[in-house]
């Protein structure tokens, strides 16, 4: 629309271009801009069911769970074979890696100095949820604390 | 139509994230620890009732009893997280109360037993919390079936009472009675029985006249909910409330104004919030304090109305209110024990503002500028992106220890909501 239109009785169309008249030289960027990476996208699968627990002793070292380590938890996943889940056993939280093989079903600490827990037949074992991550502080200047 | 809620639910939450708990008897009491309002089964085993006052229950610790103080930061997140599960059932949800939600099973594939199991135990699994399922073809008979579901052990949670016949419902609801139905309660109940309605069925098959002139239209719907008919509507979204309140007890009694302006800058402030929240605006503040019932001192009970002038949601302006109308009606020489503010007369922002052009017909800038608070948004946004309190006005600025500070010497940690506060895993 550089010069005027004379009023006809055709419609005539207009184009209504939404931005900026640009100074300078425009962004070799601007056409490929994306959202910037966020943890939680990958962090918090089930948000409803995710809960952050601190980690205390060193039960689960060899595992790279430390003593200060806070923990993600999702309890929307059924625990398998192999994962390390959040289980209570009289009325205890343990951080620990589940066995389920051959009818077999106990608790293996990732420390030699923890002896393996067995569930026994007619012994209730509780999954409280599944250990997704593990977030450690390796600096403390970070924020966190 | 399904009515999901949480059994005990304060004291539910507080065994999700504690799970020793398990088992034992746990009561949640109000604010300043003063009843129970919160009983598991086990509790409700020794005797305690709700609304039991702690000082009369309280030899009871020693048998075991657990007593903790309401924790509403880890209720509402838990709570939040329970309605979000259950609305991944059906497209239509109704959240009804902190641990209630109805949901509208329309299209859903499944029986009611079925879908209603599914959702027990996705709750109890995803956030820990022990439910109970009522399905009617109404709301209030989802209601009545959500109290068999949790009186008769042998439904396990779940109790359908949609698709049966007319004379099967009957038989289903006839030893109900009649002050559990929804909406009747306890002081209707008397009254229906002296026309001889003892029962929801009796309640159901009542003569609609009748019960349209004795109680009100409202008696009469609830019948023909009874019957199966569902009458009462759907509300996917609350509606703005008219009133806000904000009022609270005190730990300890206070004497001087300034303790109790303190405490009523701060109740202020909330209402202003909740406000704002809801894109409102007030054009009146009702403000008041009083003494306990309770205690033997000199009783006095004041309150004043302020009028606005204009429609407002603006903290500071409120403030300069509730200020202006403690002086008025503040005496010397009592122990006051309980002050609160309302809001009166609340009415949506842009509503307000459209009257207050009409009437002035101002169109100059300063009309424009108030279309927005600017500095109320500023404070809302950062105290919703940092944490509550994290900017606020100087006059509720406090000690932490103030009297009139709530008694909350039980509370079990903000698990959920303070990185400060996480579960600590020892073994």
């Amino acid at each position: 629309m550089s010069k005027p239109l004379p009023i006809g009785q055709m419609p005539v169309e207009c184009w209504l271009v939404e931005a900026a008249a640009q100074c300078g030289f425009p962004s070799p960027a601007d056409d490929h801009t994306q959202r910037r990476i966020d943890l939680n996208e990958i962090l918090l699968h089930q948000p409803a069911a995710t809960y952050y627990m601190r980690v205390r002793g060193t039960s689960m070292r060899d595992a790279g769970i430390e003593d200060g380590d806070c923990i993600i938890i999702d309890r929307s996943l059924e625990a398998r074979h192999g994962d390390v889940i959040l289980a209570v056993i009289d009325g205890e939280f343990t951080v620990k890696t589940l066995f389920k093989r051959n009818g077999k079903v106990s608790l293996k600490a990732a420390n030699p100095l923890f002896p393996e827990i067995s569930i026994r037949e007619g012994q209730e074992l509780s999954v409280w949820g599944v250990v997704t991550w593990v977030i450690k502080q390796a600096s403390r200047r970070g924020g966190l604390r | 139509m399904a009515l999901i809620d949480g059994n005990s639910f304060y004291a539910s939450c507080e065994r999700a994230l504690r799970p020793a708990l398990n088992g034992k008897p746990v009561i949640v009491l109000s604010n300043n620890d003063g009843c129970a309002i919160a009983r598991t089964a086990e509790a409700k085993a020794l005797g305690i009732r709700m609304g039991d006052p702690w000082f009369k229950i309280r030899h009871l610790e020693s048998e075991g009893l657990v007593a903790l103080s309401a924790n509403f930061a880890l209720y509402g997140d838990l709570s939040e997280r329970m309605m979000h599960v259950i609305g991944q059932f059906s497209p239509r949800q109704e959240i009804y109360s902190i641990d209630e939600s109805f949901l509208d099973l329309t299209g859903v594939p499944g029986t009611g037993r079925e879908i209603g199991t599914a959702i027990r135990s996705r709750v109890l699994q995803w956030v820990g919390i022990p439910t109970c399922v009522g399905i009617g073809p109404s709301k209030t008979l989802a209601k009545l079936a959500n109290h068999l579901a949790k009186s008769l052990p042998r439904l396990e949670g779940v109790c359908d009472l949609s698709g049966l016949s007319h004379e099967r419902l009957m038989r289903a609801i006839r030893h109900v009675p009649v002050a559990e139905v929804w909406g009747v309660g306890r002081r209707l109940a008397p009254r229906l029985q002296e026309l001889g309605i003892q029962t929801a069925a009796d309640l159901a098959c009542a003569d609609a006249r009748v019960l349209r002139d004795t109680f009100s239209i409202v008696m009469a719907k609830t019948a023909r909910e009874l019957a199966g008919e569902s009458c009462i509507a759907w509300e996917d979204s609350p509606a703005p409330k008219k009133q806000i309140m904000c009022s609270r007890s005190f730990g300890s009694p206070v004497g001087d104004i300034g303790g109790l302006m303190e405490a009523l800058s701060v109740y202020t402030g909330r209402a202003a919030e909740k406000l704002r929240a809801q894109a409102s605006m007030t054009t009146a503040i009702h403000v008041f304090a009083r003494t306990s019932f309770f205690r033997q001192t000199p009783q006095y009970s004041g309150s004043a109305v302020m009028p606005l002038g204009e429609p407002t949601d603006d903290t500071r302006v409120l403030l300069a209110a509730t200020r202006q109308a403690l002086r008025k009606f503040f005496r010397p020489g009592f122990a006051y024990a309980k002050a609160g503010v309302c809001l009166l007369d609340v009415q949506p922002r842009l509503e307000a503002q459209a009257q207050q052009q009409l009437a002035f017909d101002v169109q100059d800038s300063e009309a424009d500028s108030r279309q927005v608070n600017k500095a109320m948004c500023v404070l809302d946004c950062l105290n919703t992106r940092y944490g509550r309190d994290t900017v606020k006005l100087a006059s509720s600025v406090h000690d932490e220890t103030a009297a009139w500070q709530m008694r909350q010497e039980r509370m079990s940690p903000s698990y959920t909501t303070r990185w400060e506060d996480l579960v600590e895993v020892w073994r």
